[in-house]
């Protein structure tokens, strides 16, 4: 019944609603192996090829856990302020499926690495914590794939190279109120846990997997409704459309008399619309025990001290620091935090230019602007940021014009050269030597009698038109400053030209 | 008898198993063996024991863990090599439908 209801819900019905949403977001850890082997984690080698006994399940192997991915949930829990339990351990999560060569996912169940934390979010410009109510440890699968193939009508194909890839799962309170906060949340999320380099969260590669839970309540009503586990949630974009689509059709469910299943529906991205999958009704009885073949992680103090230690600064920390430390405006600092690799792009070329303030518009205004048009990241600058720094030196140094700085900019960003490069190949350098300049000036006053005239006859505006004239004649490199200068002098009635 | 053939009969369909109903009465009767003999141990008193998951008291927390260091994988050659069929690099089984 619940699969055959539209989502057409009518504003007034969802206006007397309430979503109530927890989110579930698997993330890959940044380690260069596999969590409980030695194989590499790297994305995109051929099927089958990054496998041992361990992740491949073969009888006898025993998984040995790795150090690296154990910090990095640590970190990744401490950037979403959880309490690091003492003692955690592992649990087999038993189910089969063709691409769980082992029959049972490894992962943690009563004891998690790390409870109780929070996320900040505003929308709207209201602020909210969203709870975080856990952060564990566990093992990916492999991959299915279902059409392609020839023979895809009877087989399926299974790649094994990503079984045993480390993640972390992150469970929230159901404390978002709509799909705008659970976008916030997931942002918030993505952010911290770049920026403490957990994960790169690289969103086209899997590495942040978002499952949802949703029911609709009647507004002021305390208890929750029957809710749905929406899957396959893996852009912000599915994440926001499918959780619309979603609680509508909860809505006009129970408008219409219905009641919502308590099920686990997939989202499809290429209808917009979510669809019950066929399961058991006991498909999720995973019959967890304590995994046998791992001892109990244990983490001390000293230890939670030196990853804490070792942690890269918060989102929050940077953006205060910046405010502080560079004089920048809030919204700068916002937006220079926005990513790790902006903040740090941002610092390197503020540290070569030393102007803090002018490189902070630079970055934001030129580079961003140009990178913007592109569809590009500021990891994927063409400008390094020593160079972008170099350049606004030389501004402040009084060596280029601004405008002049644009032009050399755009063809940094179009060949990825050093400014200096640039400026000796295509001969652009102000021009501020005042030999050069009274050459210049000379001619500019021998072509423009009547304008000379009209200065001299009390008309000093006109003095606008030589001075374009002069930067006309240097291709815009004259030093407007040192040109005005020279040409008043010029133009004093008692010199002759 | 600790275990009903129908609990019996739920744990092999949530392993994939189809049991005969001769297989199933022998199951029961090896698993509530199994269960029987767990209830043995646990006549002994072990409130006052520590579970010992390890015998590495003394050592370090970390000493069990392993670095981030890459080995050599399999490849694909040996990986594949008991495979009961394989095309293209990859496993193929039966078409799977979702449970």
């Amino acid at each position: 019944m619940s699969s055959s209801a539209t989502a057409a819900a009518t504003p007034e019905a969802l206006a007397r609603y309430e979503p109530v949403i927890g989110l579930e977001v698997h993330v890959q850890l940044a380690t260069a192996t596999k969590i409980f082997c030695g194989c590499p984690t790297s994305f995109g080698a051929p099927p089958n090829t990054n496998v041992c006994p361990v992740c491949l399940g073969l009888p006898g192997a025993l998984p040995v856990l790795s150090r690296k991915a154990v910090e990095l949930a640590i970190r990744g829990a401490l950037a979403l302020h959880c309490r690091v339990r003492p003692h955690s351990r592992f649990a087999r999560k038993n189910y089969f499926y063709p691409d769980l060569p082992k029959g049972y996912q490894i992962s943690q169940y009563d004891e998690p690495l790390a409870e109780g934390g929070h996320v900040d979010i505003a929308v709207d410009g209201a602020a909210r914590r969203i709870g975080v109510t856990r952060v564990h440890m566990e093992d990916d699968a492999g991959k299915s794939i279902h059409e392609g193939f020839a023979d895809s009508d009877r087989y399926s194909y299974v790649d094994l190279n990503r079984c045993g890839t480390p993640l972390v799962e992150i469970v929230s309170e159901p404390d978002m109120r709509s799909s705008a906060e659970a976008y916030a949340y997931l942002t918030e999320l993505k952010q911290a846990l770049e920026f403490v380099a957990v994960s790169t969260c690289d969103m086209e590669k899997g590495h942040l997997r978002c499952d949802a839970n949703v029911s609709v309540r009647l507004k002021g009503a305390e208890q929750f409704g029957t809710k749905a586990e929406v899957k396959n949630l893996n852009s912000f974009r599915f994440l926001k459309q499918a959780l619309d689509y979603e609680i509508a059709r909860q809505v006009a469910l129970i408008e219409s008399g219905g009641r919502v299943l308590q099920e686990t529906r997939l989202y499809n991205p290429d209808t917009g619309e979510t669809a019950a999958m066929r399961s058991k009704e006991h498909a999720h009885d995973y019959r967890y025990f304590p995994e046998p073949d791992l001892v109990p992680l244990r983490i001390g103090e000293k230890w939670l001290d030196e990853v804490k230690a070792a942690m890269p600064e918060l989102p929050a920390d940077k953006r205060a620091r910046f405010i502080q430390e560079y004089g920048l405006r809030e919204y700068d600092a916002h937006v220079l935090t926005a990513t790790r690799s902006a903040s740090e792009y941002y610092e390197t070329a503020a540290r070569v230019a030393g102007d803090s303030k002018t490189t902070a518009n630079w970055v934001m205004g030129e580079l961003m602007g140009l990178l913007k048009a592109e569809g590009k990241q500021i990891a994927e600058s063409p400008v390094s940021a020593e160079n972008l720094g170099d350049l606004v030196k030389r501004i402040t140094a009084g060596e280029l014009s601004g405008k002049l700085a644009k032009e050399i900019f755009a063809r940094m960003f179009a060949t990825g050269d050093a400014p200096a490069a640039i400026m000796e190949r295509e001969g652009l350098k102000q021009i501020s030597d005042a030999g050069e300049l009274e050459g210049i000036i000379a001619e500019v006053l021998a072509r423009n009698p009547s304008q000379v005239e009209q200065y001299r006859g009390g008309k000093t505006t006109v003095i606008n038109f030589l001075v374009g004239q002069a930067m006309r004649a240097t291709r815009g490199q004259a030093d407007v400053a040192a040109v005005t200068a020279l040409l008043k002098r010029k133009l004093r009635p008692e010199d002759t030209c | 008898m600790k275990i009903t053939e129908e609990e019996v009969r739920y744990v092999a369909d949530l392993s994939n198993l189809k049991l005969t109903g001769g297989e199933a009465a022998r199951l029961r009767a090896d698993l509530n063996g199994i269960l029987e003999h767990i209830d043995k141990l646990n006549e002994a008193d072990t409130s006052s024991v520590q579970p010992m998951a390890q015998v590495l008291f003394e050592a370090e927390e970390t000493a069990t863990l392993r670095a981030d260091i890459p080995v050599a994988p399999l490849g694909n050659e040996a990986a594949m090599a008991n495979a009961p069929r394989r095309g293209a690099g990859y496993f193929k089984v039966p078409k799977v439908i979702e449970r």
